[in-house]
């Protein structure tokens, strides 16, 4: 039975609804197809990060649900251990290399500053996501991480707060509360990227400066999309960027 | 229990680079300049079928 709305007052899932369709409607949150300029081998490590941050979580939960005893004394304990590893490395390489591919590219340009910012506050967090796991592995090589970096903690008057050398904290951290962070910020992260679209190189934003958002089209259609008839579905050489602004400002 | 070892023998300490104040494992530096070949590389070769795609929109632009 549905309560019928009272005149002149929307509520507040209204207004939040209308506010998230606003800000992503379904076809920018999930695009027909995507920018030419999008056609190159960089474009595939933010991506490739995700995958490895994927394969990161669910090891994550199978280590968290069978313990530190699984993880050493057993053959698939000690595999999805080193799955878990294995994924933590590619993750940050992938990831520092996507970083080097938008830094270059001023990635933060038409209006995408909140793009790179939340890219660069996951970085940080991910690196204490890392450490909080090197030092809950249950070995002696987590032991000696813990007591050097209790020194590094200490000189930073972090830890009396922080404490390395305390399990029980730091698995608590490494399993539940970095981890809600960083999958919060990369959420974040790409749903502003499929706000604003993937940024233009530059040589495209200079041939277009004074386009306005939704009218430029991309040198070609999207691949693999069929030509769209009206105003591109794909983000444009703009870059998607808010209703009102003009093309890239360089 | 089965336990298959590692190829080679891991038990050593790793070589270390010290530079004056620059101090690295040789691994770690073996994974930058992969790294950093990784990014030139994918900066440099082209993307499956794109000589195909740019052939189509430039025969889509001539009409």
């Amino acid at each position: 039975m549905s309560v019928a709305a009272t005149p002149g007052k929307r509520s507040w899932t209204v207004r939040t609804r209308e506010a998230a369709v606003g800000a992503l409607p379904p076809e920018k949150l999930l695009p027909d197809g995507q920018p030419t300029y999008v056609d190159s081998w960089i474009y595939v490590f933010g991506v490739a990060t995700l995958a490895a941050l994927i394969v990161i979580v669910g090891s994550g939960m199978i280590l968290g649900l069978k313990g530190p005893a699984w993880w050493h004394d057993t053959g698939v304990g000690h595999f999805f251990n080193s799955i878990h590893l294995w994924a933590v490395e590619l993750f940050f390489f992938t990831m520092v290399v996507h970083l080097w591919g938008k830094y270059w590219m001023a990635a933060w340009r038409g209006g995408r500053a909140r793009v790179w910012m939340t890219g660069a506050v996951t970085f940080l967090v991910a690196i204490p996501t890392a450490l909080t796991g090197y030092v809950s592995q249950q070995n002696f090589d987590a032991q000696w991480i813990s007591t050097q970096a209790k020194d590094a903690m200490n000189s930073i008057g972090a830890g009396a707060f922080f404490n390395v050398t305390n399990f029980g904290q730091m698995y608590s951290w490494h399993v539940l509360l970095f981890p809600v962070a960083v999958v919060a910020l990369v959420a974040g992260h790409v749903l502003l990227v499929r706000r604003h679209g993937v940024v233009p190189p530059f040589e495209l934003a200079e041939r277009a400066p004074a386009a306005p958002a939704g009218s430029a089209s991309p040198p070609g259609p999207a691949s693999g999309a069929p030509p769209p008839a009206g105003p591109p579905s794909e983000a444009p050489p703009s870059g998607g960027a808010q209703p009102g602004r003009q093309g890239e400002p360089s | 229990m089965n336990v298959i070892g590692a190829v080679f023998n891991l038990n050593n300490p790793a070589h270390v680079v010290h530079w004056h104040f620059f101090q690295m494992s040789v691994s770690n530096i073996i994974v930058i300049v992969a790294m950093l070949a990784v990014f030139a590389l994918a900066i440099l070769l082209p993307f499956p079928g794109a000589a195909r795609r740019q052939a189509a929109r430039e025969g889509r632009a001539e009409r």
